[in-house]
């Protein structure tokens, strides 16, 4: 097993979500089933599974970013470091301040390259905090150097995101503009289904090299890519979870027959 | 057998009913084609038309630097007549400005509560009752600056006369308001949703997100909103003929009584000689607004292309 996680800051529970009899409907359907779910700290869980099955909306839940739609309604609880975040007193800007997430596209905010990095951080520090332009272009170049673009970018912070930059680049640019707060969790939703191959692998490298320092929770349409790029693998099928293993294992031998059959193409 | 046999039926069917087609669609290629283009015509008639009836004006008679640069404008007087145009632009241009003054800050403010903040039914019956502030006729509102105002002010500021740069420009910043406000709103919903998610996912609130994604990135978009509602004010006449007091004036304050551009030509074009230079010097102010709300209309224009593009 992964150990990464005793180099990281002490924390009372090796459990970084954990969603206890989730139930979600959007309008009068629902998606989700009594959800339960212990996804490990440090660690790369990716969900698989058919379309509508639940994944992204498992993954939207996990900072709230589902309730933007308006028409949602959720019973049961998930803990994210054994908050319960959908109790009354939590805030949502110190929920998000925890749990990052990425995007199915590329999305940099229509503002510099160097205001995209900062962006959380301004919004997060506190009022009596000063920071000077040294400490956040500091803060920039660590967030930047992480993802390894900063040798790409560093003679154009100042000019619009989007200028110049591949969607690998810029989708490396979405990652970057979670770190500066630190957050714990980082979601990603299929990150890589806008990139081609080669943008592809070095996302997947990128997200294998975070894993550890944060515990990430993967959704991916291509199962390929769960084996390579995770530890631990949920399928869920029809809002339900199905099978909740190591990755190595669940390819190799599944315990479920609606598993094997989606492993081996025969649905999905 | 039965495949080939439906085959050729359909390319036989498929024959025939692309020869009536290819008529119709011809014919209402050319009827499209005739209306889309009239307008392009009307536009440059009205041009010319105007250009024309104030062309013998322009090129022989007018003394630039008296036309631009007097404040007298006495297009009647019998040894003297004179005919500058300053005290008019200074009167259409004080009430726009004071109307933008009024109108831009509410209009955006409206725009963002009806686009960023409003939900379901309130947005609904917000953006019906801010159709229904366009649809008043401008006569109405020179009504109102008329029989209600004027007291008004009169009587809360304690001057002789309402009528006067403060009535008219807040009655015609009220009638800018619902168009700045339609055209920011189409601004603001033009951003893609994804910014504010990816805002609100980094944990910003909805105020931080209109303030610092959503603004920055229509900001082009309201501009032109407001470019088109300075247009609208320099356009206007009824309500400005009917509020402005419309006595020839370089106002100094806002109680002064002014008189627009738009209204001298409105009330006196009826009572000059067709052809005499007093009518020519008139269309010759239609000319001069013609071409400053072309420039606007233009520039708003090229400044929401621009905001496309980017």
């Amino acid at each position: 097993m992964d150990n990464s996680t005793a180099t990281q800051k002490p924390l009372a529970s090796t459990i970084a979500i954990r969603a206890r009899n989730l139930n979600l409907w959007y309008g009068s359907f629902q998606a989700l089933f009594d959800i339960n779910l212990e996804i490990k700290q440090g660690m790369i869980t990716s969900m698989i599974g058919p379309s509508g099955c639940g994944k992204s909306t498992i993954l939207r839940s996990v900072d709230r970013i589902n309730e933007r739609l308006g028409y949602v309604r959720i019973e049961g609880a998930i803990e994210v470091l054994d908050q319960n975040i959908y109790a009354p007193e939590v805030e949502l800007a110190q929920l998000r301040k925890q749990v990052g997430m990425v995007f199915q596209r590329p999305n940099p905010l229509p503002i510099s390259l160097f205001d995209n990095i900062i962006f959380g951080h301004r919004i997060h520090r506190a009022p009596n905090e000063k920071y000077s332009k040294q400490d956040e272009s500091d803060i920039v170049e660590a967030a930047l150097r992480k993802v390894l673009l900063w040798d790409k970018v560093k003679d154009r912070l100042h000019s619009k995101a989007t200028v110049g930059l591949s969607l690998e680049e810029q989708q490396k640019l979405c990652i970057a503009r979670l770190l500066p707060v630190k957050p714990t969790v980082l979601l990603m939703d299929e990150p890589c289904s806008a990139l081609d191959p080669k943008g592809t692998a070095a996302v997947e490298e990128l997200i294998w090299e975070l894993r550890g320092e944060y515990s990430i929770l993967l959704v991916t349409h291509n199962m390929a890519q769960a084996r390579r790029a995770s530890e631990e693998c949920i399928f869920l099928l029809m809002g339900r979870v199905v099978e909740h293993r190591e990755t190595d294992q669940m390819f190799m031998s599944p315990s479920c027959q609606e598993t094997a059959n989606y492993i081996e193409g025969r649905y999905g | 057998m039965s495949g080939q046999h439906t085959d050729a039926a359909l390319a036989e069917n498929a024959g025939d009913s692309l020869d009536a087609n290819w008529y119709i669609d011809k014919l209402f290629q050319g009827v499209m084609f005739v209306c889309g283009i009239s307008a392009v015509l009307f536009v440059l008639g009205i041009f010319a038309f105007v250009f024309a009836e104030g062309a013998e004006f322009v090129i022989k008679t007018i003394n630039w630097s008296q036309f631009l640069l007097s404040p007298r404008w006495a297009p009647t007087s019998d040894y003297n007549p004179t005919y500058g145009i300053l005290a008019l632009i200074a009167g259409t241009a004080s009430i726009t400005v004071l109307a933008m003054a009024v109108a831009v800050p509410f209009s955006l403010g409206a725009a963002i509560f009806i686009a960023e903040f409003a939900k379901g039914r309130t947005r609904e019956v917000l953006k019906i009752l801010i159709e229904l502030l366009a649809a008043i006729p401008s006569v109405v509102w020179g009504f109102i600056g008329l029989a209600i105002m004027n007291p008004w002010i009169i009587e809360t500021f304690d001057v002789p006369i309402g009528l006067n740069v403060l009535n008219c420009g807040l009655i015609l910043g009220l009638m800018a308001a619902p168009i700045i406000t339609s055209i920011a709103e189409d601004a603001l919903k033009a951003v893609p949703d994804t910014y504010r998610e990816a805002s609100e996912a980094l944990g910003a609130s909805r105020w931080q997100t209109t303030a610092r994604v959503v603004l920055p990135a229509a900001k082009n978009g309201l501009l032109a909103a407001v470019l088109l509602g300075v247009g609208r004010g320099f356009g206007e006449t009824m309500a400005v003929l009917m509020a402005s007091g419309h006595s020839i004036n370089l106002p100094s304050s806002v109680f002064d009584s002014v008189r627009a551009l738009t209204a001298t030509i409105a009330a006196e074009l009826g009572e000059t000689a067709v052809g005499s230079e007093h009518y020519q010097a008139l269309f010759t102010i239609g000319i001069f607004l013609f071409t400053i709300t072309f420039i606007i209309n233009m520039t708003a224009d090229w400044i929401i292309r621009g905001s496309k593009k980017g």
